[in-house]
């Protein structure tokens, strides 16, 4: 019952708190309410047990992903009474999209759950859900043996995200001098320095 | 008792929004980001669904690495955005045409 009444007001949370994300006026509350979704989202996770994912969810997403848009919306000058100029010539075709979308969804829902396909049985292995062992663990176990080199991609794609989000928003700063160790290096005595025998009498080159 | 079809249900009005987010705001990029965020939170609820309710833990693993590809992706998406801002001073992108594609 509990668990009923909770799904309940996560789902609600999740589904409004989505509909404010892309209704909002303001793309600040847009991020804002992109928070709450998936902070409830992460909550709908938790209920079902995979605590893992739902924490990685609060980790990554609100604690990366959103704040990174909160930096670069408040960064940028932007006039977004402009930017929504469009916004009601858009809304029949989008509307209508989006019924479509939501009618074939729920079709195939309900196909699904008037007996069409079974949900069928998982292979034996590493893989199955076991009753004793929490679920961070199982994940770190299968992680680390059967999805290594999987995770190891991971690693490499953020590695790939990084140096690109670096290269791309990078500016050679023009204002500062720097040191240029090669030239100091390569400087010699002879480029520098010069021996005069000066006249008396008369004023100095330099 | 709460079942997959549940989950399923609310993936799919979420991954919906995600979809009429990016039609209604077809200017600002930022917006677009987000529901493209949203469509991927609708990917992630669905598969570890199917993976808590089918007891098959593979279906979480795969939702981690979706979670990242979704931070790269973001990242990246917004250091374009940055750069684009710079160079025009507007983040309108219903006429990006620099490309002639």
């Amino acid at each position: 019952m509990i668990q009923l009444v909770s799904f309940y007001i996560f789902a609600s949370i999740v589904i409004a708190s989505a509909a404010m994300v892309i209704f909002a006026r303001n793309p600040v509350h847009s991020v804002l309410w992109l928070i709450v979704a998936f902070f409830n989202a992460a909550g709908l996770m938790v209920l079902i047990g995979a605590e893992f994912i739902a924490m990685l969810l609060v980790i990554v997403y609100v604690g990366a992903v959103a704040v990174l848009f909160l930096f670069v919306v408040m960064m940028l000058d932007i006039d977004f009474a402009e930017l929504r100029a469009g916004f009601v010539k858009n809304v029949p075709l989008g509307l209508l999209l989006a019924v479509v979308l939501a009618a074939e969804l729920v079709l195939g829902i309900g196909a699904y759950q008037a007996g069409a396909v079974t949900l069928g049985t998982p292979e034996t292995g590493a893989a199955t859900v076991s009753a004793t062992v929490p679920n961070i663990e199982a994940i770190g176990g299968l992680l680390y043996s059967k999805y290594v080199f999987m995770f190891e991609t991971a690693g490499l794609i953020l590695l790939v995200a990084m140096v690109g989000a670096i290269v791309l928003t990078h500016r050679k700063s023009h204002g500062t001098r720097g040191q240029s160790i090669s030239s100091q290096v390569q400087r010699r005595p002879e480029d520098a320095t010069r021996n005069v025998n000066q006249p008396v009498g008369q004023g100095i080159e330099l | 008792m709460i079942g997959i079809e549940h989950y399923l249900v609310v993936s799919s009005i979420l991954f919906v929004m995600g979809v009429l987010g990016i039609f209604l705001n077809r200017k600002n990029v930022i917006i677009i980001l987000m529901a493209i965020e949203l469509i991927l939170l609708a990917v992630n609820i669905n598969l570890v669904a199917f993976s808590v309710f089918l007891g098959d833990l593979t279906g979480q693993i795969f939702a981690m690495f979706v979670l990242t590809v979704a931070a790269g992706e973001a990242a990246i998406g917004l250091a374009i955005l940055v750069i684009y801002f710079r160079g025009r001073g507007t983040i309108a992108v219903d006429d990006v045409n620099r490309m002639k594609g």
